[in-house]
This record gives C-alpha cells, sequence and structure tokens, in this order.
C-alpha cells in the first residue's frame, strides 16, 4: 500500500497550519475526507438535487436510488443480511440512542439492569442513564483491568436474571482496546441477552462483521470513516427493529394516517423519520469505495505498524506514560507527559501543525478509574505515515524545552 | 500566534509552583468551578474580614498550565481588596483577555498589572479563555455565597 498515494486524496494536507504541514492525529474524533467524498456532495448539490421518497419525478428518483445504493454498500461493508437492517441516523449518538429508547421502552422496567463497561464512551452510557431515570433500571459497570482491557470473568459475574441487554464498545476510544466482542456475545447469547455495540471506532479500522461477531445491535457514525458529517448508522437484526415501536415520528415512516389510526412503514423507513441528510449518505458510498480500495486488511496492517512505531517513540522519550496497555491494540494512543499539562500539550502541538486531542475524550468513567483528570490522545488513521509520528514526538520535545523539562 | 507570548516565564512558574495552594485557616466563603471542556477543577477559599476585605485567599486545583498560573496570580492581587474592587479587577482583566482591552485599573499598581498582564497571551488562543477565567469567576461566586458549582460554559458564552 502507498500512502503517500493514499494521503494525496485528501485536500486538507495540502493546507498549512502555522505555516508547517498538517500532521492530522485526530482520527478518532473524526477523520478528513478524500476528493470523491467531497465531490460527490458537490456533485449531487450541483447537478442531481433532490429529496428522497416519495416524488415520481426523475430527479427524485434517481436520487432514491442513490441513497439506496449506499445502505446496500453498508449491508455489504459491515456484513449484515438484509438492507433493510441498516438504518441510517444523524449521527452514532442517535443511532445508540434510538435502541436505548425503543428497546427501553419495550423492556425495561424497575429494577431491570443494564450492563455497560468502564470503557464507554458518554454516548453509550448517557442513553442508558434516561433509562435509570425514567425506568429506574440499574446500570452496572463491567471494569477493566490496569491495561485497559475488559475483565470478561468480572463482566460474567454481573449478569443476573434481571440483566436485560449488555452495551458495550468495540474499540476504546481512549487505550485503543480492542474488544472481544465475539466472546462476549457468546456469553450473553447463553442467557438470551441482546448486546449493542458501539462500533465507531472500529467500523473505520478493523474488518466487520456483523454476522460473525453475531450482536444484535451495531452502531457507527460515517464521518470517522472518511465520509461526511450528518449520518449514522445503525445496524439491528431485523426481529428487533420489526419488534420495537419506532423513535421519531414525522413524514416517510408512515404507512397510513387516519384521524384515530397510524400505522408505520415498512422496514428501513419506519425509523427513517423526515427528510435525511440525503447529500450526505449518497457521498458516504464514496468513502466505503474509498476503503474497499485500499483493502480493509490493508488498512489494518499499515495502521498497526504506524501505532507500534509510535508507541515505540513515544516510550524512547522521557516522561511520556502511554495510558493503558491492552492485549489488541488498535491506533489510538493516549498520553500524558510528565510536567506538562494534557491542554498545554495540544497548544504547543497545534503550532507545529500537529492536531490532537487533549481531555477526556468523553469517557469520564475511565480517566476516574485511572485517576486522571486529562490526557493527551493521538489517534491514526489511514493517511498517517512514520513521518507524521517523528513530528510529533519532536513537538512533544519542544513541549519539553518551553517547560523546561530535564 | 506566539507561544513565548502564551506561555511566559511568569506563568510557566506560576504554574509549576502556585502560589496561596491549599485550604486557607478560617475560610468563611467557598466555592467550586469546573471547566467541562476539559476536566479542570477549582476549589477557592476566601476569608473575608469584619469590613468585608479579603483578608486571605487561597485554592486548591488541577488543571494546566495556564489555569493554574491564573488562579495563583489571582491569589496574589486580591488580597486586601473589597468585593467591588476585586470585580472591577476581574472585569479588566476579562476585558483584556477576552476583548484585546489595555488593561486598566485603578486598585493595581504598575507591578501587579505587569504580573496580570503575563496572561494576555491568551487572547489569542481562544481555546484556552476560560482556564484562564475559571479561578476568576469562581472566586466572584465564592464572594457572593452561591451554592452552586461555577461552570465555564455558563460564564464564557
Amino acid at each position: 500500500m502507498d500512502v503517500s498515494k493514499i494521503k494525496s486524496q485528501f485536500p486538507i494536507f495540502s493546507k498549512k497550519i502555522h505555516g508547517k504541514q498538517l500532521v492530522y492525529l485526530d482520527s478518532s474524533n473524526s477523520s478528513q475526507k478524500p476528493l470523491s467524498v467531497i465531490n460527490r456532495l458537490n456533485v449531487f448539490y450541483k447537478n442531481e438535487f433532490s429529496n428522497i421518497g416519495r416524488s415520481i419525478h426523475s430527479l427524485a428518483v434517481n436520487a432514491t436510488n442513490k441513497f439506496e445504493e449506499t445502505r446496500i454498500s453498508v449491508k455489504n461493508f459491515i456484513n449484515a443480511k438484509f438492507k433493510e437492517e441498516i438504518i441510517f441516523t444523524k449521527n452514532a449518538t442517535e443511532a445508540i440512542n434510538l435502541v436505548a429508547t425503543t428497546f427501553g421502552q419495550q423492556n425495561i422496567k424497575e429494577g431491570d439492569e443494564i450492563i455497560v463497561t468502564e470503557l464507554e464512551h458518554h454516548s453509550n452510557y448517557v442513553p442508558w442513564h434516561f433509562l435509570r431515570e425514567s425506568k429506574k433500571a440499574i446500570i452496572k459497570f463491567a471494569p477493566i483491568n490496569e491495561d485497559g482491557d475488559i475483565v470478561i470473568e468480572k463482566l460474567q459475574k454481573l449478569i443476573t436474571d434481571k440483566t436485560k441487554i449488555i452495551a458495550i464498545t468495540h474499540l476504546s476510544n481512549v487505550t485503543g482496546t480492542i474488544v472481544p466482542i465475539k466472546e462476549i456475545v457468546e456469553i450473553a447469547r447463553k442467557k438470551n441477552i441482546p448486546v449493542l455495540v458501539d462500533g465507531c471506532q472500529s467500523a473505520p479500522h478493523i474488518k466487520i462483521d456483523v454476522l460473525d461477531l453475531d450482536c444484535d445491535f451495531y452502531a457507527f457514525s460515517a464521518h470517522k470513516v472518511y465520509g461526511p458529517t450528518g449520518v449514522g448508522i445503525l445496524y439491528s437484526k431485523k426481529k428487533w427493529l420489526e419488534k420495537l415501536p419506532p423513535y421519531m415520528g414525522g413524514g416517510a415512516m408512515i404507512s397510513e394516517v387516519k384521524k384515530d389510526k397510524i400505522t408505520y412503514a415498512p422496514l428501513p423507513e419506519k425509523y427513517e423519520a423526515g427528510t435525511m441528510s440525503t447529500a450526505e449518505v449518497i457521498a458516504f458510498n464514496e468513502s466505503i469505495k474509498f476503503v474497499e480500495s485500499i483493502g480493509m486488511n490493508n488498512v489494518m496492517k499499515h495502521e498497526k505498524e504506524i501505532t507500534n512505531y509510535a508507541l515505540e517513540n513515544l516510550k524512547k522519550i522521557n516522561s511520556v506514560k502511554i495510558i493503558g496497555n491492552p492485549k489488541n491494540k488498535a491506533g489510538v494512543i493516549s498520553f500524558t507527559v510528565k510536567g506538562v499539562h494534557p491542554h498545554d500539550i495540544a497548544t504547543i502541538l497545534d503550532e507545529d501543525g500537529v492536531a490532537i486531542r487533549a481531555g477526556h475524550h468523553c469517557c469520564q468513567i475511565f480517566h476516574e478509574k485511572m485517576n486522571l483528570s486529562a490526557t493527551a490522545r493521538a489517534s491514526i488513521g489511514v493517511y498517517n505515515t512514520r513521518d507524521d509520528i517523528d513530528i510529533l514526538c519532536k513537538a512533544i520535545e519542544n513541549c519539553r524545552k518551553i517547560f523546561d523539562l530535564k | 500566534m506566539d507561544l513565548k507570548e502564551l506561555y511566559q516565564d511568569i506563568i510557566l512558574e506560576h504554574g509549576k509552583s502556585p502560589r496561596n495552594l491549599g485550604k486557607c485557616e478560617g475560610y468563611n466563603h467557598d466555592a467550586k468551578g469546573y471547566n467541562p471542556l476539559c476536566g479542570d477543577k477549582v476549589h477557592i477559599y476566601l476569608k473575608l474580614d469584619a469590613k468585608k476585605k479579603v483578608e486571605s485567599l487561597t485554592f486548591e486545583g488541577e488543571g494546566c498550565a495556564i489555569s493554574l498560573a491564573s488562579a495563583s496570580i489571582m491569589t496574589e492581587l486580591v488580597k486586601g481588596k473589597s468585593f467591588k474592587e476585586t470585580k472591577e479587577i476581574m472585569n479588566a482583566f476579562l476585558n483584556m483577555i477576552k476583548n484585546n482591552y489595555e488593561l486598566q485599573s485603578k486598585h493595581l499598581d504598575d507591578d501587579q498589572k505587569t504580573k496580570l498582564m503575563s496572561l494576555s497571551g491568551v487572547k489569542q488562543f481562544p481555546m484556552r479563555v476560560k482556564c484562564a477565567t475559571l479561578s476568576w469567576h469562581t472566586l466572584v461566586s465564592a464572594l457572593k455565597g452561591k451554592k452552586k458549582e461555577v461552570n465555564t460554559e455558563e460564564t464564557d458564552r
């Protein structure tokens, strides 16, 4: 795989930040966009724009077809069985809220238990917290160890007859831990407990096969997979989408509306009320094509190499501490530098054109567990190179110089 | 933008060894502040004398160099000041880092002004303004005897 060729497909990398070459290490937050995706948005708005769905005119027919083409691409991308199992939402957060709300409405009552983990992003905890408030459900946290791995035996012990759902991340946005979802689903299956997987960090970086994982729900966002903002994807086994109540009411999600009765549209429209992010969904097809043109195995191999190179070199810098040491780690590296607060690191790195993230990365539970108020995070995308890592390391040395650290 | 302007020696020095850290003896006011964007926390302890002037002022907290230095410098400048004087100094400070005004205050001497002006580099870094303002908003909250935690998302809109 030729990284320079890949990088050249991203117009943003020709832009300078404070006169320096951009080193983008914030892909866990959101990825940059290849030209094909940007152009697709442009062309759709210029030559093809129409809303999808009900209109008969040819622009609408074309837009609807293109929209549905993305659905099929997504289905293939994550190896789902039916295209009706792919629901487009505003973002992954909405996808998880959709499940928490509708599943909760139907299946959660007072005293029922929901298992999440200490690795979760707030978006896979707060929606479940709403059920704690509205239904008096109980939320249990599967603990992690020092390395940032979920302790499966401890998770298993949390399961009781009252456990109604397990909601778990596939890949931690702080430690890069790749969670053994298959193993957890097997445990849950024995007790007939559905599993929701937060796939925001895994979908762009590892091969996803929802049939193999056998999870009930899998949520991710397009903007982290080199796609536009405004698009989330919920995969759900058909049996759930058929059984659960609708989430939002409005146009497109109905079948027949009477003064005394409303029937709902079949899947997937049942869950896609109102005008969707039409152009963005259509352009997302180009993102999938982009990733598939490289091949997920190549993506994984490349990112693993860059991650290992980064870890090796960061460890050489005095006073850098890498947070977590999971058994199976992807390209998300959170770290601290002794004597320099993560926010100061981020500001100083930015001056060198290096974009990282600093803070709690929407994972306050994790940071509290690890007794950290904030960390700096460098996260890797398919366009990152060894050069990027060298510049990162040099910029960290510069922090140490500014703060006069020995 | 210039990092040297942001990270002046005086800021680095206060950030490394903040003054007036801890709980002051006999404090009669205190307030907590929180910056949800970055997780910075500060707890201000304040002792007002019979004339309602700041007799002692200390803080506990965790945060970046800017937020620690700002809190540390603040505790030095506000000692002996009344509520009104403190608010005036804070407004002058906020005007300097948010609106690019020259620092003007009749309640500070030249040395004190120089100290406070060391934080003026923050104005070039909009994402860091809240780091510098957290302790000041929390101090005002303590002076007012407010119970609710200060949240920079509400104070610096």
